[in-house]
């Protein structure tokens, strides 16, 4: 709905939109995150079953396809853990939301939909360990954008793979070797934990919090969809031939496909700093979308 | 890695543990019990004041999983395996009291590893993130303590032909180094 509202005594059209329809939305996509996985996800999978040398291995792609189909035809979690509902908005900035908050209409709709989903609630107080049983706070993660859209991606990531993420502040001497041999070293550390095979995502530069964020973020990318910086698609190329080099394979029972995929994002830093991000995604590599 | 795969009914005994070995593929059929992190916890609590522990320990098998709710009609959620390593703190403990098996996913510490050699106990994993998958393998549901815990709270599941691998056996082998040795690439 278009509004004309009054700023700095001029008008300009501003775009309104529903905390209630914010809810709805939120719900919904939860439910569709946890149960329906990307066509990017299961391609990878057929394209590691032809890949993987190791009769394990193949077996594990089998198992995954299947769990994936029956996820989707039932509408259950493809895993039972549910994750953490991460929100990512952007939001234009001639957007104005009524009836509500924007974080408060958020939770809501991850309270709705992880009740209405069957989803696991997992969020608790870190010293009680007491679970908030509804799923919620969820992390959400703001960016203001020109225009009138506002949309809004839901992230939900499990406890094991989010265990093995680290952010490291490497010296700028080190450059890229130091950048490659850390995200190498980690993918290996994390060995099956993660649930390979996974999709790495890190990020270079900004600060320790910028870097984790956009970590978090790589991992949106579709799997298959080329880097468009040029260095950094070299720079995964080269991240996912190391790591597959390790004969992990897939659950690491040894095997060819330990990782899908390696996603990167650079983002400028201080000239005292080199930060390194690395958020490790487990094979369910869960996001849905939604824009208004 | 042997295409056979061995059948296997908790409650397990010394010579059954024996005769798995790291790369074994199993079968397992009746009753395995669930814990996690807080769980675990309470059980070891248990154990130092010198009390009874909710179930018979003796030759049990362990699942590191804590489900998503049931839908209706539903046996049991989505019910793949949690990360094991945050439970290495607690097993030397449960397996000196019988405990035979476990069953998550990620290696375990070395200590652990010695534990089983030590006590006679085996490591499987499943696979990761098949949870659903993993539940139509699961025939009956009960939870038999901690309700307070939610999805953490101790259950007693009734499974049919749940498909394992074993990863650390009597004999201190590693499935997890032996795998990857085989393939690596330097």
């Amino acid at each position: 709905m278009a509004r004309l509202a009054l700023f700095f005594g001029e008008f300009m059209a501003v775009r309104e939109i529903k905390a209630s329809d914010i809810t709805d939305t939120v719900r919904m996509l939860c439910i569709e995150a946890n149960t329906d996985l990307g066509d990017d996800v299961i391609q990878a999978f057929e394209k590691g079953l032809k890949q993987e040398e190791s009769p394990t291995g193949k077996a594990i792609f089998t198992a995954l396809l299947e769990n994936a189909k029956i996820a989707r035809d039932e509408k259950v979690p493809m895993c039972q853990d549910t994750g953490f509902a991460v929100v990512f908005v952007e939001m234009g900035q001639e957007v104005v939301i009524s009836g509500g908050s924007m974080d408060d209409a958020i939770n809501e709709g991850v309270r709705h939909g992880y009740k209405e989903g069957f989803l696991r609630k997992s969020i608790c107080d870190p010293f009680t360990r007491k679970n908030t049983k509804d799923n919620t706070p969820a992390v959400i993660i703001t960016d203001i954008v020109e225009g009138d859209k506002f949309k809004i991606t839901i992230a939900p990531k499990g406890g094991g793979s989010e265990n093995m993420s680290r952010v490291t502040m490497l010296t700028p001497s080190g450059g890229k070797e130091a950048v490659v041999d850390f995200i190498v070293q980690r993918r290996q550390e994390a060995g099956s934990n993660p649930c390979p095979p996974v999709i790495v995502g890190a990020c270079i530069g900004g600060t320790p919090e910028k870097a984790a964020i956009l970590a978090k973020k790589a991992l949106l990318r579709k799997i298959g969809e080329p880097n468009p910086d040029p260095e950094l698609a070299g720079m995964e190329k080269e991240l996912l031939l190391k790591i597959n080099n390790l004969g992990m394979g897939p659950q690491g029972l040894g095997g060819r496909v330990f990782a899908m995929a390696v996603h990167l994002i650079k983002h400028p830093c201080h000239i005292a700093s080199l930060p390194l991000a690395v958020n490790i995604c487990c094979h369910a590599s869960r996001h849905k979308e939604g824009e208004f | 890695m042997s295409d056979e795969i061995k059948k296997i009914t908790p409650p397990l005994t010394d010579e059954m543990v024996e005769g798995l070995n790291a790369g074994d593929q199993v079968s397992i059929t009746g009753t395995v019990y669930t814990a996690r992190d807080s769980a675990h916890k309470r059980l070891i609590a248990l154990l130092d004041e010198g009390k009874e522990l909710p179930f018979d320990m003796n030759g049990a098998v362990i699942y590191y999983v804590g489900p998503s709710p049931a839908k209706p009609g539903q046996i049991v959620g989505s019910a793949g395996p949690t990360t094991s390593y945050r439970m290495d703190a607690y097993s030397e403990r449960l397996m000196e009291v019988g405990m035979k098996g476990m069953i998550g996913k990620g290696a375990r510490a070395g200590h652990v590893v010695d534990a089983m050699v030590k006590h006679k106990a085996v490591y499987f994993a499943a696979i990761g993130g098949a949870a659903a998958l993993i539940a139509r393998s699961i025939k009956k549901v009960e939870i038999v303590a901690y309700e307070d815990l939610g999805p953490e709270a101790v259950r007693r599941m009734e499974v049919e032909d749940f498909r394992v691998v074993v990863i650390n056996d009597t004999k201190g082998l590693d499935l997890y180094k032996m795998g990857q040795e085989k393939y690596q690439i330097a």
